[in-house]
Protein backbone atom coordinates (compact mmCIF):
# COMPACT_ATOMS: atom_id res chain seq x y z
CA UNK A 1 0.00 0.00 0.00
CA UNK A 2 2.95 2.42 0.58
CA UNK A 3 4.71 1.48 -2.09
CA UNK A 4 1.40 2.40 -4.54
CA UNK A 5 1.50 5.90 -2.61
CA UNK A 6 5.06 6.63 -2.90
CA UNK A 7 4.36 5.73 -6.64
CA UNK A 8 1.72 7.72 -6.92
CA UNK A 9 3.77 10.45 -5.77
CA UNK A 10 6.83 10.02 -7.72
CA UNK A 11 4.81 9.91 -11.23
CA UNK A 12 2.62 13.10 -10.10
CA UNK A 13 6.21 14.45 -9.37
CA UNK A 14 7.16 13.69 -12.83
CA UNK A 15 4.59 14.91 -14.32
CA UNK A 16 4.78 18.29 -12.59
CA UNK A 17 8.64 18.36 -13.62
CA UNK A 18 8.18 17.50 -16.88
CA UNK A 19 5.25 20.23 -17.57
CA UNK A 20 7.67 22.98 -15.28
CA UNK A 21 10.56 22.73 -17.75
CA UNK A 22 8.66 22.43 -20.21
CA UNK A 23 10.95 23.78 -23.12
CA UNK A 24 13.74 21.48 -21.85
CA UNK A 25 11.49 18.44 -22.56
CA UNK A 26 10.39 19.62 -25.67
CA UNK A 27 13.49 19.12 -26.55
CA UNK A 28 14.58 16.18 -25.54
CA UNK A 29 11.22 14.82 -26.54
CA UNK A 30 11.87 16.24 -30.23
CA UNK A 31 15.14 14.63 -30.42
CA UNK A 32 13.55 11.06 -29.33
CA UNK A 33 11.19 11.83 -32.26
CA UNK A 34 13.85 12.12 -34.83
CA UNK A 35 15.48 9.42 -33.56
CA UNK A 36 12.96 7.07 -33.20
CA UNK A 37 11.50 7.90 -36.47
CA UNK A 38 14.58 7.20 -37.82
CA UNK A 39 14.81 4.16 -35.52
CA UNK A 40 11.49 2.88 -37.63
CA UNK A 41 12.41 3.29 -40.66
CA UNK A 42 15.30 1.16 -40.10
CA UNK A 43 13.60 -1.17 -38.55
CA UNK A 44 11.20 -1.80 -41.29
CA UNK A 45 13.81 -1.81 -43.89
CA UNK A 46 15.79 -4.36 -42.56
CA UNK A 47 12.42 -6.24 -42.07
CA UNK A 48 11.82 -5.69 -45.32
CA UNK A 49 15.47 -6.73 -46.58
CA UNK A 50 15.38 -9.56 -44.57
CA UNK A 51 11.94 -10.91 -45.51
CA UNK A 52 12.80 -10.54 -48.90
CA UNK A 53 16.12 -12.11 -48.75
CA UNK A 54 14.10 -15.14 -47.77
CA UNK A 55 11.70 -14.99 -50.48
CA UNK A 56 14.69 -14.69 -52.81
CA UNK A 57 16.88 -17.99 -51.48
CA UNK A 58 13.48 -19.89 -51.62
CA UNK A 59 12.80 -19.37 -55.13
CA UNK A 60 16.61 -19.62 -56.30
CA UNK A 61 17.19 -22.89 -57.46
CA UNK A 62 19.42 -24.48 -60.02
CA UNK A 63 18.31 -26.31 -63.39
CA UNK A 64 20.33 -29.20 -64.44
CA UNK A 65 19.89 -30.27 -68.03
CA UNK A 66 21.36 -34.07 -68.95
CA UNK A 67 22.60 -35.04 -71.85
CA UNK A 68 20.21 -35.75 -74.74
CA UNK A 69 21.51 -39.27 -74.96
CA UNK A 70 20.90 -39.83 -70.98
CA UNK A 71 19.28 -43.39 -70.77
CA UNK A 72 16.90 -43.96 -67.69
CA UNK A 73 19.81 -45.60 -65.99
CA UNK A 74 21.85 -42.50 -66.35
CA UNK A 75 18.76 -40.50 -64.77
CA UNK A 76 18.72 -42.38 -61.37
CA UNK A 77 22.29 -42.35 -61.00
CA UNK A 78 22.19 -38.62 -61.47
CA UNK A 79 19.32 -38.62 -58.69
CA UNK A 80 21.60 -40.68 -56.41
CA UNK A 81 24.82 -38.12 -56.84
CA UNK A 82 22.94 -35.45 -56.63
CA UNK A 83 21.64 -36.06 -52.84
CA UNK A 84 25.08 -36.96 -51.85
CA UNK A 85 26.17 -33.16 -52.24
CA UNK A 86 25.81 -31.97 -49.09
CA UNK A 87 24.50 -28.59 -49.71
CA UNK A 88 21.85 -29.72 -51.82
CA UNK A 89 18.16 -29.96 -50.50
CA UNK A 90 16.99 -33.63 -50.98
CA UNK A 91 13.36 -33.03 -50.70
CA UNK A 92 13.56 -30.24 -53.22
CA UNK A 93 14.99 -32.54 -56.16
CA UNK A 94 12.45 -32.94 -58.57
CA UNK A 95 12.59 -34.11 -62.63
CA UNK A 96 11.17 -33.35 -65.14
CA UNK A 97 11.34 -35.36 -68.37
CA UNK A 98 11.86 -34.58 -71.83
CA UNK A 99 8.30 -35.58 -72.68
CA UNK A 100 7.04 -33.45 -69.62
CA UNK A 101 8.57 -30.46 -71.08
CA UNK A 102 7.50 -30.85 -73.88
CA UNK A 103 3.86 -31.15 -73.28
CA UNK A 104 4.45 -27.81 -70.78
CA UNK A 105 5.64 -25.84 -73.32
CA UNK A 106 3.14 -26.96 -75.97
CA UNK A 107 0.60 -25.93 -73.26
CA UNK A 108 2.06 -22.69 -73.36
CA UNK A 109 1.70 -21.42 -76.80
CA UNK A 110 0.91 -22.50 -79.88
CA UNK A 111 4.00 -21.70 -81.56
CA UNK A 112 5.64 -24.60 -79.42
CA UNK A 113 2.62 -26.58 -79.95
CA UNK A 114 3.31 -27.15 -83.75
CA UNK A 115 7.35 -26.56 -83.80
CA UNK A 116 7.36 -29.08 -80.86
CA UNK A 117 4.65 -31.56 -82.83
CA UNK A 118 7.45 -32.32 -85.61
CA UNK A 119 9.48 -33.68 -83.23
CA UNK A 120 9.93 -37.62 -82.12
CA UNK A 121 11.43 -38.18 -78.74
CA UNK A 122 14.53 -39.53 -80.00
CA UNK A 123 15.43 -36.40 -82.56
CA UNK A 124 13.96 -33.74 -79.75
CA UNK A 125 16.45 -30.99 -78.95
CA UNK A 126 14.63 -31.03 -75.31
CA UNK A 127 16.84 -32.37 -72.62
CA UNK A 128 15.74 -34.22 -69.32
CA UNK A 129 16.22 -31.76 -66.19
CA UNK A 130 16.60 -31.39 -62.67
CA UNK A 131 15.62 -28.72 -60.01
CA UNK A 132 17.38 -28.51 -56.92
CA UNK A 133 17.36 -25.96 -54.40
CA UNK A 134 20.24 -25.43 -51.58
CA UNK A 135 20.55 -25.18 -48.04
CA UNK A 136 23.00 -22.32 -48.28
CA UNK A 137 22.78 -19.60 -51.12
CA UNK A 138 26.18 -17.89 -50.46
CA UNK A 139 27.51 -21.80 -51.12
CA UNK A 140 25.20 -21.82 -54.66
CA UNK A 141 28.43 -21.40 -57.06
CA UNK A 142 30.31 -24.25 -55.43
CA UNK A 143 27.64 -26.66 -55.34
CA UNK A 144 26.54 -25.86 -58.78
CA UNK A 145 30.10 -26.82 -60.07
CA UNK A 146 29.99 -30.11 -57.96
CA UNK A 147 26.53 -30.81 -60.21
CA UNK A 148 28.73 -29.74 -63.47
CA UNK A 149 31.35 -33.32 -62.93
CA UNK A 150 28.41 -35.81 -62.14
CA UNK A 151 28.70 -37.58 -65.64
CA UNK A 152 26.31 -37.29 -67.93
CA UNK A 153 25.19 -33.73 -67.11
CA UNK A 154 25.36 -31.45 -69.84
CA UNK A 155 24.54 -27.85 -68.35
CA UNK A 156 24.18 -26.49 -65.23
CA UNK A 157 22.19 -23.23 -64.48
CA UNK A 158 21.35 -20.48 -61.59
CA UNK A 159 20.78 -17.14 -61.66
CA UNK A 160 24.30 -16.94 -61.72
CA UNK A 161 26.22 -13.25 -60.24
CA UNK A 162 22.78 -10.79 -60.14
CA UNK A 163 21.67 -13.04 -57.33
CA UNK A 164 24.81 -13.58 -55.41
CA UNK A 165 25.22 -9.37 -56.22
CA UNK A 166 21.79 -8.90 -54.63
CA UNK A 167 21.84 -10.37 -51.86
CA UNK A 168 25.13 -9.05 -50.60
CA UNK A 169 24.04 -5.60 -51.66
CA UNK A 170 21.08 -5.81 -49.07
CA UNK A 171 22.91 -7.91 -46.25
CA UNK A 172 25.31 -5.07 -45.99
CA UNK A 173 22.98 -2.12 -46.43
CA UNK A 174 21.13 -4.07 -43.37
CA UNK A 175 24.49 -4.02 -41.65
CA UNK A 176 24.87 -0.40 -42.08
CA UNK A 177 21.19 0.50 -40.88
CA UNK A 178 21.79 -1.48 -37.79
CA UNK A 179 24.74 0.46 -37.50
CA UNK A 180 22.70 3.86 -37.26
CA UNK A 181 20.18 2.79 -35.28
CA UNK A 182 22.74 1.89 -32.42
CA UNK A 183 24.73 5.30 -32.90
CA UNK A 184 21.28 7.82 -32.62
CA UNK A 185 19.98 5.42 -29.83
CA UNK A 186 23.63 6.14 -28.07
CA UNK A 187 23.52 9.89 -28.72
CA UNK A 188 19.71 9.95 -27.54
CA UNK A 189 20.71 8.26 -24.18
CA UNK A 190 23.39 11.38 -23.89
CA UNK A 191 20.56 13.85 -24.64
CA UNK A 192 18.09 12.46 -22.20
CA UNK A 193 21.08 12.85 -19.40
CA UNK A 194 21.37 16.00 -19.86
CA UNK A 195 17.73 16.63 -19.91
CA UNK A 196 17.71 15.46 -16.48
CA UNK A 197 20.42 16.51 -14.91
CA UNK A 198 18.72 19.65 -15.40
CA UNK A 199 15.99 18.99 -13.62
CA UNK A 200 18.05 17.40 -11.03
CA UNK A 201 20.52 20.73 -10.34
CA UNK A 202 17.33 22.52 -10.44
CA UNK A 203 15.66 20.38 -7.60
CA UNK A 204 19.08 20.01 -5.88
CA UNK A 205 17.87 22.20 -2.63
CA UNK A 206 14.83 19.84 -2.78
CA UNK A 207 16.71 16.60 -2.60
CA UNK A 208 18.75 17.94 0.19
CA UNK A 209 15.93 18.12 2.25
CA UNK A 210 14.55 14.75 1.04
CA UNK A 211 17.81 13.61 2.51
CA UNK A 212 17.71 15.49 5.67
CA UNK A 213 14.16 14.21 6.58
CA UNK A 214 14.43 10.76 5.68
CA UNK A 215 13.64 10.11 1.84
CA UNK A 216 15.11 6.61 0.79
CA UNK A 217 17.42 7.34 -1.94
CA UNK A 218 14.79 4.70 -4.13
CA UNK A 219 12.51 7.64 -3.40
CA UNK A 220 14.03 10.39 -4.65
CA UNK A 221 15.45 8.42 -7.77
CA UNK A 222 12.31 7.24 -8.77
CA UNK A 223 10.61 10.42 -9.90
CA UNK A 224 13.23 11.07 -12.19
CA UNK A 225 13.50 7.67 -13.58
CA UNK A 226 9.61 7.87 -14.50
CA UNK A 227 10.39 11.35 -15.32
CA UNK A 228 12.67 9.69 -18.35
CA UNK A 229 10.06 7.00 -19.22
CA UNK A 230 7.52 9.57 -20.00
CA UNK A 231 9.95 11.70 -22.47
CA UNK A 232 10.52 8.72 -23.96
CA UNK A 233 6.87 7.99 -23.97
CA UNK A 234 5.83 11.11 -25.22
CA UNK A 235 8.56 10.96 -27.77
CA UNK A 236 7.33 7.75 -29.46
CA UNK A 237 3.73 8.98 -29.99
CA UNK A 238 4.96 11.19 -33.71
CA UNK A 239 7.18 8.05 -34.78
CA UNK A 240 4.19 5.49 -33.93
CA UNK A 241 1.74 7.46 -36.26
CA UNK A 242 4.35 7.95 -38.75
CA UNK A 243 5.22 4.25 -39.00
CA UNK A 244 1.92 2.92 -39.47
CA UNK A 245 0.53 5.53 -41.73
CA UNK A 246 3.34 6.12 -43.50
CA UNK A 247 3.66 2.48 -44.74
CA UNK A 248 0.29 2.00 -44.88
CA UNK A 249 0.74 4.89 -47.66
CA UNK A 250 4.43 3.46 -48.89
CA UNK A 251 2.54 -0.25 -49.21
CA UNK A 252 -0.60 1.06 -50.95
CA UNK A 253 1.49 3.41 -53.56
CA UNK A 254 3.99 0.40 -54.49
CA UNK A 255 1.29 -2.13 -54.30
CA UNK A 256 3.00 -3.94 -52.75
CA UNK A 257 6.27 -4.48 -54.60
CA UNK A 258 9.52 -2.36 -54.84
CA UNK A 259 10.64 -1.63 -58.57
CA UNK A 260 10.03 -5.08 -59.58
CA UNK A 261 7.53 -8.09 -58.80
CA UNK A 262 11.02 -9.57 -57.64
CA UNK A 263 10.79 -7.39 -54.19
CA UNK A 264 7.96 -8.15 -52.11
CA UNK A 265 6.76 -5.78 -49.07
CA UNK A 266 5.78 -7.18 -46.08
CA UNK A 267 2.52 -6.70 -45.49
CA UNK A 268 1.25 -4.10 -43.28
CA UNK A 269 -1.17 -5.45 -41.43
CA UNK A 270 0.36 -7.20 -38.35
CA UNK A 271 3.55 -5.49 -39.34
CA UNK A 272 2.96 -1.69 -38.36
CA UNK A 273 1.55 -3.00 -35.11
CA UNK A 274 4.57 -4.90 -34.11
CA UNK A 275 6.95 -2.40 -35.08
CA UNK A 276 5.09 0.52 -32.99
CA UNK A 277 5.52 -1.51 -29.86
CA UNK A 278 8.97 -1.75 -30.82
CA UNK A 279 9.11 1.64 -31.30
CA UNK A 280 7.52 2.24 -27.83
CA UNK A 281 9.55 0.19 -26.24
CA UNK A 282 13.08 1.44 -27.30
CA UNK A 283 11.88 5.17 -26.57
CA UNK A 284 10.52 3.82 -22.58
CA UNK A 285 13.97 1.87 -22.43
CA UNK A 286 16.18 4.84 -24.18
CA UNK A 287 14.09 7.68 -21.62
CA UNK A 288 14.37 4.91 -18.68
CA UNK A 289 18.55 4.18 -19.29
CA UNK A 290 19.58 7.97 -19.52
CA UNK A 291 17.80 9.01 -16.79
CA UNK A 292 19.30 6.53 -14.42
CA UNK A 293 22.43 6.99 -15.59
CA UNK A 294 21.53 10.86 -14.90
CA UNK A 295 20.59 10.31 -11.56
CA UNK A 296 23.98 8.20 -10.77
CA UNK A 297 26.12 10.09 -12.20
CA UNK A 298 24.62 13.15 -10.71
CA UNK A 299 22.85 12.26 -6.79
CA UNK A 300 25.72 10.23 -6.22
CA UNK A 301 23.68 9.39 -3.02
CA UNK B 1 16.99 -8.61 39.74
CA UNK B 2 17.76 -5.66 37.53
CA UNK B 3 20.77 -6.47 36.48
CA UNK B 4 19.58 -10.35 35.52
CA UNK B 5 16.99 -8.50 33.67
CA UNK B 6 19.36 -6.64 31.62
CA UNK B 7 22.00 -9.07 31.00
CA UNK B 8 18.74 -11.15 29.70
CA UNK B 9 18.16 -8.70 27.75
CA UNK B 10 22.22 -8.47 26.01
CA UNK B 11 21.30 -12.20 25.65
CA UNK B 12 18.63 -12.28 23.54
CA UNK B 13 19.55 -9.43 21.34
CA UNK B 14 22.71 -10.95 20.74
CA UNK B 15 20.26 -14.62 19.92
CA UNK B 16 17.97 -12.70 17.60
CA UNK B 17 21.42 -10.63 15.68
CA UNK B 18 22.57 -14.14 15.08
CA UNK B 19 19.64 -15.62 13.43
CA UNK B 20 18.92 -12.32 11.51
CA UNK B 21 15.90 -11.22 13.48
CA UNK B 22 17.69 -7.95 14.12
CA UNK B 23 19.47 -6.42 11.08
CA UNK B 24 21.50 -3.70 12.63
CA UNK B 25 23.49 -3.65 16.17
CA UNK B 26 21.17 -2.75 18.94
CA UNK B 27 23.47 -1.06 21.57
CA UNK B 28 20.35 0.76 23.41
CA UNK B 29 20.87 -0.97 26.69
CA UNK B 30 20.70 2.06 28.97
CA UNK B 31 19.00 5.26 28.76
CA UNK B 32 21.69 6.49 26.55
CA UNK B 33 20.60 7.80 23.15
CA UNK B 34 23.60 8.82 22.43
CA UNK B 35 27.33 7.11 22.65
CA UNK B 36 30.16 8.52 21.32
CA UNK B 37 33.66 6.45 22.07
CA UNK B 38 37.24 7.68 20.69
CA UNK B 39 35.46 9.41 17.75
CA UNK B 40 38.19 11.55 15.63
CA UNK B 41 37.03 13.72 12.90
CA UNK B 42 40.08 14.25 10.19
CA UNK B 43 39.03 16.26 6.79
CA UNK B 44 40.38 15.39 3.94
CA UNK B 45 42.62 18.58 3.78
CA UNK B 46 44.08 17.30 6.92
CA UNK B 47 42.32 19.71 9.48
CA UNK B 48 41.11 17.77 12.26
CA UNK B 49 38.50 18.56 13.75
CA UNK B 50 37.57 16.47 16.80
CA UNK B 51 39.83 14.70 19.01
CA UNK B 52 39.20 11.26 21.02
CA UNK B 53 35.80 12.30 21.92
CA UNK B 54 33.99 10.48 24.33
CA UNK B 55 30.23 11.41 25.56
CA UNK B 56 26.98 10.11 26.79
CA UNK B 57 23.45 11.91 26.40
CA UNK B 58 20.41 10.28 28.14
CA UNK B 59 16.94 10.19 26.63
CA UNK B 60 15.04 13.07 26.86
CA UNK B 61 18.05 15.52 27.79
CA UNK B 62 18.61 18.97 26.53
CA UNK B 63 22.11 19.57 25.66
CA UNK B 64 23.92 22.97 24.32
CA UNK B 65 26.97 22.41 22.53
CA UNK B 66 29.24 25.68 23.11
CA UNK B 67 32.98 26.59 21.55
CA UNK B 68 34.16 29.10 19.30
CA UNK B 69 34.34 29.30 15.59
CA UNK B 70 36.67 26.16 14.77
CA UNK B 71 36.12 24.43 18.10
CA UNK B 72 34.11 21.38 15.94
CA UNK B 73 30.77 22.08 17.65
CA UNK B 74 29.26 21.69 13.94
CA UNK B 75 31.20 19.11 12.81
CA UNK B 76 29.60 16.75 16.11
CA UNK B 77 26.20 17.49 15.29
CA UNK B 78 27.03 16.65 11.40
CA UNK B 79 28.56 13.02 12.64
CA UNK B 80 25.61 12.93 14.79
CA UNK B 81 22.99 13.19 11.70
CA UNK B 82 25.76 11.46 9.32
CA UNK B 83 26.35 14.36 7.20
CA UNK B 84 30.24 13.35 8.25
CA UNK B 85 31.57 10.21 8.73
CA UNK B 86 34.16 9.86 12.16
CA UNK B 87 37.56 8.87 10.99
CA UNK B 88 37.51 6.96 14.16
CA UNK B 89 36.00 5.22 17.22
CA UNK B 90 32.21 4.62 17.26
CA UNK B 91 28.90 6.37 17.38
CA UNK B 92 25.71 5.16 18.73
CA UNK B 93 22.42 7.24 17.80
CA UNK B 94 19.04 5.41 18.79
CA UNK B 95 20.87 2.05 18.56
CA UNK B 96 22.23 2.70 15.45
CA UNK B 97 26.04 2.28 14.62
CA UNK B 98 26.33 5.74 12.60
CA UNK B 99 29.74 5.61 11.81
CA UNK B 100 29.25 1.79 9.96
CA UNK B 101 26.14 3.17 8.10
CA UNK B 102 26.07 2.56 4.40
CA UNK B 103 25.19 5.67 2.26
CA UNK B 104 21.78 3.73 0.71
CA UNK B 105 20.88 2.86 4.69
CA UNK B 106 21.31 6.56 5.95
CA UNK B 107 17.46 7.58 5.11
CA UNK B 108 16.95 5.26 8.54
CA UNK B 109 18.87 7.31 10.57
CA UNK B 110 17.24 10.50 9.75
CA UNK B 111 13.78 9.08 10.14
CA UNK B 112 14.96 8.65 13.97
CA UNK B 113 15.49 12.50 14.20
CA UNK B 114 15.00 15.77 12.76
CA UNK B 115 17.39 18.50 11.94
CA UNK B 116 17.41 21.99 12.44
CA UNK B 117 19.50 24.59 10.33
CA UNK B 118 20.65 28.40 10.67
CA UNK B 119 19.26 28.84 7.53
CA UNK B 120 15.98 27.36 8.09
CA UNK B 121 15.79 25.34 4.68
CA UNK B 122 12.50 25.49 3.80
CA UNK B 123 11.03 25.20 0.01
CA UNK B 124 10.17 28.87 -1.37
CA UNK B 125 7.33 27.50 -3.38
CA UNK B 126 5.68 25.49 -0.89
CA UNK B 127 3.30 27.06 1.82
CA UNK B 128 3.78 26.30 5.45
CA UNK B 129 1.38 23.52 5.70
CA UNK B 130 3.05 21.88 2.42
CA UNK B 131 6.86 22.27 4.08
CA UNK B 132 6.18 20.65 7.51
CA UNK B 133 3.96 17.36 5.12
CA UNK B 134 7.05 17.17 2.96
CA UNK B 135 8.41 15.26 5.32
CA UNK B 136 5.96 13.11 6.02
CA UNK B 137 4.99 12.59 2.17
CA UNK B 138 8.47 11.40 1.68
CA UNK B 139 8.26 8.82 3.88
CA UNK B 140 5.00 7.55 2.48
CA UNK B 141 3.08 8.89 5.43
CA UNK B 142 -1.13 8.28 4.57
CA UNK B 143 -2.84 11.74 3.73
CA UNK B 144 -4.95 11.45 7.06
CA UNK B 145 -1.94 10.80 9.13
CA UNK B 146 -0.40 13.69 7.31
CA UNK B 147 -2.74 15.79 8.15
CA UNK B 148 -3.00 15.05 11.54
CA UNK B 149 0.64 15.23 12.69
CA UNK B 150 1.38 18.57 10.37
CA UNK B 151 -1.31 20.67 12.65
CA UNK B 152 -0.46 19.08 15.65
CA UNK B 153 3.19 19.77 15.23
CA UNK B 154 2.27 23.39 13.55
CA UNK B 155 -0.07 24.25 16.83
CA UNK B 156 3.17 23.50 19.01
CA UNK B 157 5.08 25.98 17.39
CA UNK B 158 2.49 28.30 17.45
CA UNK B 159 2.03 29.22 13.41
CA UNK B 160 -1.24 27.49 13.20
CA UNK B 161 -2.87 30.77 11.89
CA UNK B 162 -0.27 30.95 9.18
CA UNK B 163 -0.91 27.79 7.26
CA UNK B 164 -1.37 28.58 4.19
CA UNK B 165 1.36 31.49 4.04
CA UNK B 166 4.97 31.19 1.82
CA UNK B 167 7.64 30.91 3.78
CA UNK B 168 8.56 34.40 2.08
CA UNK B 169 5.95 35.81 3.77
CA UNK B 170 6.75 34.71 7.26
CA UNK B 171 9.67 36.96 9.54
CA UNK B 172 12.87 35.01 10.20
CA UNK B 173 11.13 33.77 13.48
CA UNK B 174 8.55 32.09 11.80
CA UNK B 175 10.30 30.51 9.47
CA UNK B 176 12.67 29.20 11.79
CA UNK B 177 9.81 27.74 14.17
CA UNK B 178 8.30 26.02 10.70
CA UNK B 179 11.56 24.25 10.10
CA UNK B 180 11.06 23.27 13.73
CA UNK B 181 7.31 21.96 12.69
CA UNK B 182 9.13 19.71 10.01
CA UNK B 183 11.59 18.61 12.29
CA UNK B 184 9.46 17.36 14.78
CA UNK B 185 6.53 15.91 12.72
CA UNK B 186 7.67 12.45 12.19
CA UNK B 187 7.97 11.92 15.91
CA UNK B 188 11.86 11.78 16.40
CA UNK B 189 13.22 10.75 19.67
CA UNK B 190 16.25 13.13 18.82
CA UNK B 191 16.16 17.10 17.69
CA UNK B 192 19.43 18.41 16.20
CA UNK B 193 19.90 22.17 15.79
CA UNK B 194 22.94 23.47 14.73
CA UNK B 195 22.73 27.35 15.52
CA UNK B 196 19.05 27.62 15.31
CA UNK B 197 19.37 31.06 16.67
CA UNK B 198 22.38 32.27 14.76
CA UNK B 199 20.32 34.57 12.36
CA UNK B 200 17.56 36.21 14.61
CA UNK B 201 17.65 39.23 16.99
CA UNK B 202 16.93 37.98 20.75
CA UNK B 203 13.93 38.50 21.21
CA UNK B 204 12.97 35.94 18.68
CA UNK B 205 15.88 33.80 20.14
CA UNK B 206 14.46 33.45 22.86
CA UNK B 207 10.82 32.42 21.49
CA UNK B 208 12.39 29.64 19.55
CA UNK B 209 14.10 28.38 22.83
CA UNK B 210 10.34 28.23 24.53
CA UNK B 211 9.49 26.33 21.60
CA UNK B 212 12.46 24.19 21.48
CA UNK B 213 11.71 23.72 25.59
CA UNK B 214 8.06 23.08 25.26
CA UNK B 215 9.11 20.35 22.81
CA UNK B 216 12.12 18.65 25.21
CA UNK B 217 9.16 18.79 27.52
CA UNK B 218 5.92 18.04 26.39
CA UNK B 219 7.51 15.39 23.35
CA UNK B 220 10.61 13.81 25.77
CA UNK B 221 12.39 14.40 22.61
CA UNK B 222 16.06 14.67 23.05
CA UNK B 223 17.42 17.61 21.97
CA UNK B 224 21.03 18.44 21.08
CA UNK B 225 21.66 22.42 19.92
CA UNK B 226 25.30 24.05 18.83
CA UNK B 227 25.30 27.62 19.32
CA UNK B 228 27.58 30.29 20.73
CA UNK B 229 24.51 32.50 22.55
CA UNK B 230 25.88 33.50 25.60
CA UNK B 231 22.65 34.95 26.83
CA UNK B 232 20.48 31.98 25.93
CA UNK B 233 22.84 29.31 27.61
CA UNK B 234 23.23 31.04 30.88
CA UNK B 235 19.35 31.59 31.08
CA UNK B 236 18.17 27.67 30.21
CA UNK B 237 20.47 26.22 32.63
CA UNK B 238 20.41 23.23 30.43
CA UNK B 239 23.69 20.73 30.77
CA UNK B 240 26.16 22.02 28.64
CA UNK B 241 29.18 20.55 26.88
CA UNK B 242 31.92 22.82 25.75
CA UNK B 243 34.19 22.24 22.89
CA UNK B 244 38.02 23.91 21.88
CA UNK B 245 40.11 23.67 19.05
CA UNK B 246 38.55 20.00 18.81
CA UNK B 247 38.48 18.62 22.39
CA UNK B 248 36.33 18.20 25.24
CA UNK B 249 36.77 21.21 27.57
CA UNK B 250 33.77 20.15 30.08
CA UNK B 251 30.36 18.63 30.28
CA UNK B 252 28.64 19.83 32.68
CA UNK B 253 25.18 19.62 34.31
CA UNK B 254 23.34 22.97 34.96
CA UNK B 255 26.22 24.60 32.82
CA UNK B 256 26.77 28.28 31.65
CA UNK B 257 28.95 29.47 29.28
CA UNK B 258 32.56 29.93 30.53
CA UNK B 259 34.24 32.40 29.18
CA UNK B 260 38.01 30.27 29.02
CA UNK B 261 36.03 28.23 26.62
CA UNK B 262 35.60 30.30 23.79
Amino acid sequence: MRVFRMLGRSIRDAFKSVIRNFSLSLASISCITITLIIVAIAIMASFNVQNFTKEIEKDLTIVIFLNNDATEEDVDRVNKQLSQISNVDKNSITFESKQEVKQQMQEESEVFDTVLDEWDDEESPLKDTYQVKVKNVEKISETADKIKEIESVNTVRYGEGMVEKMVTAFSSIEKVTYGIVIALVIVTVFLIINTIKLTISARRREIGIMRLVGASNFTIKTPFIIEGMILGLLGSIVPVIFTTYGYLMFYKHFDGYLFTQLIQLIKPEPFIYSTSVIVIIIGILVGMVGSAGAVRKYLKI
Amino acid sequence: MLILREDLKNLLFCYFRKYGIIKYTRVEVNMDLIRLKNVEKKYKNGVTAIYDLNLAIEKGSFTFVIGGSGSGKSTLIKMLYREEKPTKGQIIVGGLDVAKLRNTKVYKLRRKLGIVFQDYRLLPKLTVYENVAFAMEVIGATKEVTRKNVLRALEEVGLKNKVHNYPDQLSGGEQQRVAIARAIVNNPKLLLCDEPTGNLDPERSLEIMKVLDGINKTRGTTIIMATHDKEIVNAMKKQVISLKDGHLVSFKKKGTYVDESI
